[in-house]
């Protein structure tokens, strides 16, 4: 399996994350590297076999579906580039 | 008495019990060491008022006769742990500014028992490094040299600001956390001692998260028993963290008596690679006979999945670092990139993201997505998650068959030059965990301790690794590791 530049693209694009044309190249170069490393895997005989879902035989622990916490907008909003009124501000999303 | 900032913190507890110093005192003279250690970039937050407050508390707590094992000890914290008002960023610049509103779960544990934090510690951006060369502050560099030669050392990664500060006496011990081998890789190449404790042990609340079925936090200290004192301080169960374990912590420290007399330590031949050094083949089997005196039969196992468990750790943990990471978008916290008139949110997430996180951070975040993506789940997610069965499996099976540690060299080299790996591509510098990425895959405890020094005067680590829960059995049997190779070289000072 090998990226081309149009995968890389659209990987980066998938992750949201601004790539420049003459930076692709690389890229998936890179990718390829890490790609051929992880082939390895179609070697093990995974037959039968249960994919992993949590590394200790425990079940996730439930609570009561009750409110624990609230009332902290301002300590949300203190790190936020741009607040205003009590909330997030982003660039329009819709036209 | 000897100089304050170089005490070990059972050494430091007893004095402050019995009245011999103050956490003050302490306090001060790391506050001293640090200040005089900028050339290693270990602390790159530097809170010494807030040391100072805590180290009054705490004098105020011993003389009241309350004082728990870490009241008054300065520790260093790493910058991945969200530290209350005080610079928590990952080493990325995709957090620069952030101060977060609340105290993780494991600092709020040790700063109820009293510890002391002096500032936050250099890292590998988001912890995804091996060398500390990913960080958004600059290299952390190692105190140690081969011998005259002043080319700097990497401290290993990602938790190289901690051992370098720890090695240096800069702290008594700080925090570590540990991914695929990010505490257990640094302590060896900075001749410390680090704790991975079993997956669920310590909560991750608070704590930056990377992989989370892989992230543990643990103790960066100069002694095992000092890991057993810290690691108590550390772990219990947290409420909010979902996969914490509701299970007593033991008291580790009583559990050190050195007695290891019948205890089986396996030795897995799949960790015997090709082109490892001599030293540490040697070193490896001088552990073993160290234990084999002590009285431990020691017992050839096989674990055979091991040659993939780096292949799987670089499907799993990539694909949970693009979906942790994907909230870092430029709207609640962190970095937002400028925009261009006519820009949308679109844009906005992906200069953001360009620019906020660096070359390594971005690779993993585009695998993890690729891993994810329709088409490939099945392929590469999926099988990666059986093979990580088939890894945990390998381990209950030896430990089934009577096995209570396996004995394991840390790392396949000592501490490369920092920039070494520059031109050598990525799966080069992953290969720095090839003996302990199987640990965080099986959720497994595991400690790195030293063991001696190589031809460069260099350290070198072996690990130990326990079954699940039972970091008590596995601290002593470090402790006894500890004691027959009695590992006491300090780097030479130079910064």
């Amino acid at each position: 399996m090998s990226i081309d530049l149009e995968t890389a693209a659209r990987v980066a694009s998938l992750a949201r994350i601004r790539v420049d044309k003459d930076a692709l190249p690389a890229l998936a170069q890179e990718f390829n590297t890490i790609l051929g490393f992880i082939e390895q895997l179609n070697e093990v005989d995974v037959e039968g076999v249960a994919p992993m879902t949590s590394v200790t035989p425990m079940r996730l622990r439930r609570r009561p579906d009750v409110v624990t916490d609230g009332n902290r907008q301002a300590e949300i909003l203190s790190n936020a580039p741009d607040a205003r009124e009590g909330f997030f501000v982003v660039p329009k999303v819709v036209e | 008495m000897t100089d304050l900032n170089t005490l070990t913190i059972a050494e430091a507890r007893d004095a402050l019990r019995k009245g011999e110093v103050t956490s003050r005192d302490l306090t001060e003279a790391c506050l001293a060491a640090i200040e005089g250690a900028g050339a290693l970039n270990a602390f790159v937050h530097h809170t010494p008022d807030l040391a100072r407050a805590q180290a009054r508390a705490a004098d105020a707590r011993l003389k009241a006769g309350d004082a728990p094992a870490m009241c008054g000890i300065p520790l260093g914290i790493k910058d991945l742990f969200c530290t209350k008002g005080v610079p928590s960023q990952a080493a990325s610049r995709i957090l620069q500014g952030f101060k977060p509103e609340y105290e993780s779960t494991v600092t709020q544990n040790l700063f109820d028992a009293g510890a002391v934090m002096l500032g936050k510690l250099n890292m590998d951006e988001f912890a995804m490094g091996s060398s500390n060369e990913t960080s958004c502050y600059g290299n952390a560099v190692n105190p140690w040299r081969r011998g005259d030669d002043a080319a700097p050392l990497t401290p290993g990664g990602s938790s190289g600001g901690s051992a370098a500060a720890v090695a240096a006496d800069l702290c008594l011990a700080a925090t570590g956390t540990d991914t695929g081998g990010s505490i257990r890789q640094p302590a060896a190449f900075t001749g410390i001692t680090g704790i991975k404790p079993t997956y669920g042990r310590c909560s991750r609340w608070g704590i930056v998260a990377f992989a989370s079925s892989l992230d543990q936090a643990g103790p960066m200290t100069r002694t095992v028993r000092d890991a057993a004192i810290m690691l108590g301080a550390m772990s219990g169960h947290d409420p909010r963290d979902s996969t914490s374990a509701d299970l007593p912590v033991p008291d580790f420290e009583a559990m050190l008596s050195g007695d290891i007399r019948g205890k089986v330590i396996g030795i897995p031949r799949e960790y015997r690679m090709d082109g490892m050094p001599a030293e540490i083949e040697t070193l490896w089997a001088d552990g073993a006979q160290m234990l084999r005196d002590a009285g431990a039969e020691i017992r050839d196992i096989s674990l055979p999945h091991t040659k993939y468990a780096l292949p799987a750790y670089y499907v799993i943990a990539p694909a949970e670092a693009s979906s942790n990471l994907a909230r870092y978008d430029g709207v609640r916290y962190g970095h937002r990139a400028k925009l261009a008139q006519g820009d949308g949110i679109t844009e906005m997430y992906e200069k953001t993201r360009a620019e906020g996180f660096g070359h390594e951070v971005q690779r993993r975040v585009m695998v993890g997505t690729y891993v994810l993506s329709a088409g490939f789940y099945d392929a590469y997610y999926n099988r990666a998650r059986k093979v990580r069965t088939l890894i945990k499996r390998d381990f209950e099976e030896v430990f089934a068959a009577g096995v209570d540690a396996i004995l394991t060299p840390a790392t396949p080299s000592a501490a490369f030059g920092l920039g070494a790996m520059t031109d050598a591509d990525p799966v080069q510098m992953y290969l720095n965990d090839v003996f302990t990425v199987t640990v965080n895959l099986a959720g497994l405890p595991g400690i790195a301790l030293p063991a001696g020094l190589d031809r460069q005067g260099l350290p070198l680590g072996l690990q130990l690794i326990g079954r699940p829960w039972e970091e008590g059995d596995l601290l002593n049997t470090a402790y006894a590791l500890e004691g027959a190779a009695g590992f006491v070289a300090k780097p030479a000072k130079w910064w």
